[in-house]
């Protein structure tokens, strides 16, 4: 009995009994679609945050100061100096402090994100102004109340208007807007990027009530020296605070390879539960086909007393359980596309499923058919021609 | 005697706790080639399993059993599977055909395990469904058929692979006497064209078409005579 003889007796033993072909396949369309969706759907993720990242610039490093093992703590002007020091390493320094005050223009009350700066962070984060101006040294120094409002604040509370020399409450405290930032994202939504204000950090360490500033960020004289200037601002770091544990500082491509690791344990973790449905769908096969094998063990009885071997018993269970999960594996496979099309656009990451996975998934249902398929179609194989016969 | 088959001293012993059944007690026969031999006995005589060992089915606990000269007691299941492909065809009481088959799928089975290719396969079982006079009906299922005409279906089974043993067990056992008569004429037909038959049955007047009629009581032969037509 030739391969082709056994895929149309596969495929007449499903149209048989359609209802139950599909409630086999199910288990594996969900498992196949599941693994295809969650691991693209993360691929994409990962993909946009690196993108994100990158647009930041790769010359660009953080220090935050953690304050622990160390009675020392260094001001704005003690890294300014680190800076100065080393030309040949760094361009400039910009301070941040954060917080989430409350705005409000006109009776639109909001919360949003701030940011305490000054004049070097529009270069280094890679954040310019669509209008109007940044923050100036001239702000820090003397402690304006002078705020660049991101694009989202920008629609919201000044439509239609030029937002630069109008006032903006903050925390209370009326400040005077002069400039817009240019977008950072196309959605533009509430809590995004977009939904921030930045001010001199003099003024925002006055308006959080003295709060210490403890993240800075540098930029490299250029890429190419990046590398070596974090290692000589760790160096500086720990001669001026006397411990590792006093600070840490980041750069861009070590914070692409934390994100690299995280969304690749992410991914795996998700495929690996995807996974394991999978393997229920596969013993879902299996169960079904022990039910036909014990159903139909009158049709082997018939089958043997006419010739069939055992090897032809077994490859027409064998193959019918293979067909039922490649089947559902490109069942699952279409509906894992869609799905990770779909899911994608609701949550605003443009995703596609991957050939690769696309390509394991496929090569899993064959297995699983192979593998769960084997045991009954071996029981069938090996049942005798007369006992099988007489089963009623 | 060019003997077809040959069983020498076959015993089937089925152990049921301490009990034991000796469905056959020492079985030896021999059949030529083109005889038409039929099997009497009462119910649980061991018509059944005598038929099941000489259609390979199943295999004696002692004895041997040869098939033109060939010792298949003793065969390993897939040269017995080759053995019932190509030696015997069976013609069962209850058909036994495959009812998700059409008419023409069930006749081709014994061809596809045989090997032979499509073409081949549908002559072949075009050939055996025309000889069972059912040529319009091919594309049926068996359960549009009536009882007669699965039974002949199954007679095409048996000849699809022309072998040379045709085997039946009661085979017009769930028949009107009428369509028995049918289908016993066939078989008389099957035995003209050259086959060897071995009919098993329970009615006298059934055993009667066959040259020779083999009793069979508790396991053993009892009496084994030419039949002489008036
Ligand atoms: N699998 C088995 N296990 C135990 N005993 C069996 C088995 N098969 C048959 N027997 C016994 O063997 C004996 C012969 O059975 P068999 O089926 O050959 O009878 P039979 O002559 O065909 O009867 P009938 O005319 O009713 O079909 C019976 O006593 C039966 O109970
Ligand atoms: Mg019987």
């Amino acid at each position: 009995m030739n391969i082709s003889q056994a895929l149309k007796m596969a495929f007449q033993s499903i149209a048989g009994n359609k209802m139950r072909a599909f409630l086999t396949m199910l288990g594996i369309i969900i498992g196949v679609a599941a693994v295809i969706i969650m691991v693209s759907l993360v691929q994409a993720s990962t993909a946009s945050i690196t993108a994100q990242m990158e647009s930041l610039g790769t010359n660009m490093m953080t220090v935050m100061l953690t304050g622990r093992n160390s009675s020392r703590n260094l001001s704005v002007a003690d890294m300014q100096k680190l800076v100065d020091d080393n030309p040949n390493f760094f361009n400039s320094v910009a301070p941040s402090v954060s917080g989430s005050p409350t705005i409000k223009a006109g009776t639109v009350n909001a919360s949003t994100s701030l940011i305490g700066t000054n004049q070097h962070y529009s270069e280094i984060n890679n954040t310019p102004v669509e209008s109007g101006r940044f923050i100036t040294e001239a702000d820090c120094t003397s402690r304006k109340k002078v705020v660049v409002i991101g694009k989202y604040i920008a629609n919201k509370y000044f439509e239609g208007q030029d937002p630069a020399g109008q006032t903006l409450k903050v925390s209370g405290q009326v400040f005077t807007v002069v400039g817009v930032l240019t977008a950072k994202t196309t959605t533009m939504t509430e809590g995004s990027t977009d939904d921030r204000i930045i001010i001199p950090y003099t003024t925002a360490q006055r308006l959080l009530r003295n709060a210490e500033i403890r993240s800075y960020s540098f930029q490299a004289t250029s890429s190419e020296v990046a590398e070596q200037a974090s290692e000589k601002l760790e160096e500086l770091l720990l001669k001026l605070l006397g411990s590792e544990n006093a600070y840490r500082v980041m750069n861009q491509a070590e914070m692409l390879e934390n994100v690299a690791t995280m969304t690749g344990t992410m991914s795996m973790m998700l495929g690996g539960i995807a996974g394991i449905s999978l393997i229920v769908g596969g013993i879902g096969i299996m169960n079904i086909m022990l039910v036909s094998v014990t159903e139909r063990t009158r049709e082997i009885g018939i089958r043997k007393a006419i010739g069939a071997r055992r090897k032809s018993i077994m490859s027409q269970f064998l193959i019918e359980s293979i067909v039922v999960s490649c089947i559902g594996g490109i069942i699952g496979i279409i509906i894992g596309i869609a799905g990770t099309y779909f899911i994608g656009k609701a949550v605003g990451i443009e995703a596609g499923a991957s050939a690769m996975v696309m390509l394991l998934s496929a090569g899993v249902s064959v297995s699983i058919g192979i593998f769960f398929g084997w045991y009954p179609a071996n029981k069938a194989s090996k049942l005798n021609p007369i006992d099988a016969l007489r089963f009623e | 005697m060019n003997a077809l088959i040959r069983l020498e001293n076959i015993y089937k012993i089925y152990k049921i706790g301490d009990n034991e059944v000796r469905a056959l007690d020492g079985v030896s026969l021999s059949i030529a080639q083109n005889e038409f031999v039929s099997i009497v006995g009462p119910s649980g005589s061991g018509k059944s399993t005598l038929m099941n060992v000489i259609g390979c089915l199943d295999t004696p606990t002692s004895g041997e059993y040869y098939i033109e000269g060939t010792e298949v007691s003793k065969m390993r299941d897939d040269r017995l599977a080759d053995i019932r492909n190509t030696k015997i065809g069976f013609i069962f009481q209850s058909y036994n055909l495959l009812g998700k088959l059409t008419v023409i799928e069930n006749v081709e089975l014994p061809l596809i395990y045989m090997g032979k290719p499509r073409s081949e396969r549908h002559a072949l079982a075009r050939a055996a469904i025309e000889r069972v006079g059912l040529a319009d009906r091919e594309n049926n299922r068996p359960n549009q058929l009536s009882g007669g005409q699965q039974q002949r279906v199954a007679i095409a089974r048996a000849l699809a692979n022309r072998p040379p043993l045709i085997l039946a067990d009661e085979p017009t056992g769930a028949l009107d006497s009428r369509t028995g008569a049918e289908i016993m004429q066939m078989l008389k037909d099957i035995h003209q064209s050259g086959n060897t038959i071995i009919l098993i049955t329970h009615e006298k007047e059934v055993a009667e078409h066959a040259q020779r009629i083999i009793s069979i009581h508790d396991g053993k032969i009892s009496s084994d005579s030419e039949v002489t037509h008036a």
